[in-house]
Parts: C-alpha cells; sequence; structure tokens
C-alpha cells in the first residue's frame, strides 16, 4: 500500500480526448526533449552509409543518396520516453524498415541497431516490420536536426523512446536476443510502454 | 562504449524522510533511510513515486547526490509548474514517508578504478550526481585528481557552495555565473563555451575522463567543446535533462 503524501495533487492532466493515447505513468510535453549517453556525433552525408549485417558481413548497403531514392513515408506518431515524456502526434518522414529489409533474405528473429558512438539496442524482427518501424531523417517538416538523432534515426513508436536509436547506421541481423547499450544498464529488454516496462523485472 | 551488466529487478520500498536541508531558494536536499537499499554507484539515479489522496501516482528520476556509503540523500530543484518537485520542495517534512526504487542507470558513473583525470562539468542541479562522485573519491582516498566547473546563474545558485569551498587535496573547482555577479567576482562569467573550456579543462594529451551533467543547451555546447579541444567523445559521458514542465 503506498502511503499518500499529504497535499499531494495531480496536476498533469492528458489533453482533453486524448487520455487513451498517453500510456500510464506518463505525462504528455510540447517540448522534445533530448537525452543521451555522449556528445552528439556529426557524420558527413557523404560518409554516412546504413547497413543491414549478419555474422560480421555486411548483407546490403545503402549511401545516404541511395537511401533518399527510397520510397519515404511520412509517419504521424505519439512517442513516450522511459524517463516519463509522452509527446504527441509527432510527425516524421523516413523509410520503412520492410522495405530495406525486403532487400535481404533472411531468418533472422532479432535484430541489433548499431549507431555512431558505439550505440546500440535490440529488437525482435517482429517489432520493426509490419510498418511499425522507419529509419527517419525528417521531423516536423525539416530535415531531422543532430541532437535528435540526425541525419537519421530510428523509430518504432510503439516501444519506449530509447529503442528508436539516434543516428542509426544500421541493423545486424541476430540469431537470439542480446541486450544493447541501455539494456545492459538494467533497461528492459522489450519496452512496451503500456505495460511500463522500464527496467529489468518490470 | 564498455559495458557492464547490472540488472535485477527494481522494487518499491516506502523510506522515511530523515532530513530536509535547504540548499538554495529552489533547492532542496533529502535524507530518505528505505528499509532495504541495495546501495548505488557514484552519479546512478532513482525513482520517487508520490501518491495522492485519490490514488493518482506520480514518478520522477532524481540524481542520487550522497556517495556509495553515505546516508541516501536525492537533491531536488523546484521547476515551476511541475507536478512533483515543488511537493518535494515545499511541502514534504522530515518524518514524512516517500517511496522510491534504484538504483537506475549504470554508464553515468565513476570508480576510482575508471582513473582520470577527471573533467567534471555541471550545468545548475546538474552538480548533483558530479558531488557524489566527488564524495565517492574523497571517502575512498582516491588521488586522481578532478576539475570541477560548474555554471550557475548567480551565486545564490550554486548548491553545495560550502561543501564545494572547502574542496581541496587534487580537487580544483572554478565557477562560472552566467546571469550576475557579485562585486569583485574572480572566477568566470557567462555560458560556458569552447574558448572558456580551453582555459579550465584539462588538456587532452592529459587522457581526461569528463562527465557533464545539465540542461541541454549546456551538455550540447560543452560536450561539443571537449570533442572540439581533442577529448575522445568515448570519454565524454553525459546526462541531460530536459526542462519540460514535469518533474
Amino acid at each position: 500500500m503506498s502511503p499518500v503524501s499529504r497535499g499531494f495533487r495531480h496536476l498533469h492532466s492528458a489533453p482533453a480526448g486524448q487520455e487513451d493515447r498517453v500510456p500510464p505513468g506518463q505525462y504528455v510535453t510540447d517540448g522534445f526533449p533530448v537525452l543521451s549517453a555522449g556528445p552528439t556525433p556529426h557524420t558527413p552525408l557523404e560518409r554516412w552509409t546504413f547497413s543491414i549485417t549478419q555474422g560480421g558481413q555486411t548483407r546490403k548497403s545503402w549511401t545516404w543518396q541511395e537511401f533518399q531514392a527510397l520510397p519515404a513515408e511520412t509517419i504521424t506518431a505519439d512517442i513516450h520516453c522511459v524517463t516519463r515524456w509522452s509527446k504527441l502526434g509527432t510527425v516524421w518522414r523516413g523509410v520503412s524498415v520492410d522495405t530495406l529489409l525486403g532487400q535481404v533474405e533472411h531468418d533472422a528473429p532479432y535484430v541489433m541497431a548499431f549507431c555512431d558512438g558505439g550505440y546500440t539496442t535490440n529488437l525482435p524482427i517482429e517489432d520493426i516490420t509490419g510498418s511499425q518501424a522507419w529509419v527517419a531523417f525528417g521531423y516536423d517538416g525539416g530535415r531531422l536536426e543532430s541532437e535528435h538523432g540526425g541525419p537519421a534515426r530510428l523509430l518504432v513508436p510503439h516501444l519506449y523512446f530509447w529503442k528508436s536509436a539516434k543516428w542509426v547506421r544500421g541493423l545486424d541481423l541476430r540469431d537470439h536476443d542480446e541486450p544493447g547499450f541501455w539494456e545492459t544498464y538494467g533497461y528492459h529488454m522489450y519496452g512496451d510502454p503500456w505495460k511500463q516496462q522500464r527496467y529489468a523485472g518490470d | 562504449m564498455e559495458t557492464t551488466a547490472v540488472r535485477g529487478r527494481l522494487t518499491w520500498q516506502t523510506a522515511a524522510v530523515t532530513s530536509v536541508t535547504r540548499e538554495t531558494a529552489s533547492v532542496v536536499t533529502l535524507e530518505v533511510n528505505p528499509p532495504a537499499w541495495p546501495g548505488h554507484r557514484a552519479g546512478q539515479h532513482l525513482e520517487v513515486r508520490l501518491t495522492a489522496d485519490d490514488g493518482y501516482q506520480a514518478e520522477r528520476e532524481y540524481s542520487i547526490a550522497s556517495a556509495p556509503g553515505e546516508p541516501l540523500a536525492i537533491t531536488v530543484e523546484r521547476l515551476d509548474g511541475g507536478e512533483v518537485s515543488p511537493y518535494l520542495t515545499e511541502e514534504l517534512r522530515a518524518g514524512d514517508e516517500l517511496e522510491l526504487r534504484g538504483p537506475i542507470g549504470g554508464y553515468f558513473v565513476w570508480e576510482p578504478g575508471d582513473g582520470g583525470p577527471l573533467m567534471l562539468l555541471a550545468g545548475g542541479s546538474g552538480i548533483v550526481p558530479l558531488r557524489s562522485i566527488l564524495r565517492h573519491r574523497h571517502r575512498t582516498g582516491s588521488d586522481v585528481p578532478a576539475r570541477l566547473l560548474y555554471s550557475a546563474r548567480t551565486l545564490p545558485d550554486v548548491i553545495y557552495h560550502d561543501e564545494l569551498s572547502r574542496c581541496h587535496g587534487g580537487v580544483q573547482v572554478a565557477y562560472t555565473l552566467t546571469r550576475g555577479q557579485p562585486p569583485g567576482w574572480a572566477s568566470h562569467t557567462g555560458r560556458i563555451n569552447q574558448a572558456l573550456l580551453a582555459g579550465v579543462a584539462w588538456p587532452a594529451e592529459a587522457r581526461p575522463l569528463a562527465y557533464i551533467c545539465g540542461p541541454t543547451s549546456f551538455v550540447e555546447t560543452a560536450a561539443a567543446a571537449l570533442v572540439g579541444l581533442g577529448y575522445p567523445p568515448e570519454r565524454v559521458k553525459t546526462e541531460r535533462f530536459g526542462a519540460t514542465g514535469g518533474h
């Protein structure tokens, strides 16, 4: 039984009519907070590539120019950070992960997303296929700023936002699930915001 | 980035608040005594949960201010319009109960074995986890040299000022005040930038280990400046908090 905090009151209600879009334990912000573990990398676009790798081999790789030639979509999504802010109706531009994985024959059940700066995060294939995940390079009508993960970040809005890896450079196909960067430090392996899977064991 | 597995289920426990210390006009330190605290590492944080009389609950994360082995403490800054921090900084009294769980985070941590020299950069209440690191360094008898640059609005906004003034034995503390200085102020003024850091920070050749904590704009500027001065990105650890009004 939780002790009642004398005089503590509920101030941050979800916007009217949008209550069912805010997972438990989250509050809605209009800002776009920045959270990352190290300096913001700045990879020049002429050196940027996005790769699908497996077992140490590059299965497929796109330059920035080739990537921009892929069919892009506009995505509108609510995003939920494990530090408890949610941002509703964010608008992104990016390439569906279906489009990328569709060019590589494989039967891997998991991927490890890898990024500039050494960040990684693990994801089940079934969570990043079926129009659920994108590699986004545009935000709110413009290019994606580097502090928010530009030139390109993963966008997996149905999981906590640390899974939407900033500065993503590729997906490594895996035959089993292994913890990525934050997962190694005690964050949840899957990260479903609707089940409050914040930390290991939640 | 190196990884050290720290996994285990985090459970909520009810702690008594044993003391409330006012640090500045908007900041308090809360000492708490959870019944089964598993211990923490310098730089980690914890989660606090408040429950209203109608059952509504709100949870927030706060950096741990105490060193491992000391009575557990967090330092909280009141954010106007916030839901949790005004309660923690204005309403809470010694003897009240708080639910908490932790520790959380394992990357923005320092152990004497990690070495240095340490370059610590704090913006506002970003000093809190760095104070835990400095205390841990002192308590363990580490001789790793440390420099702290602390950016605050004005001198009365500096948290732990007396404690930081007493730092010696290999710890150098510098301030920069961004919104006004007392007469005769001899340390730095204005927001941090690469020129300021070039004069204060350890040279990159010393292979320093940097920890930066503060608001996003501070951390972005400070981290980019250190990288610009030749610090390898993997030797620059950052912790950021956005001013979302939610804390």
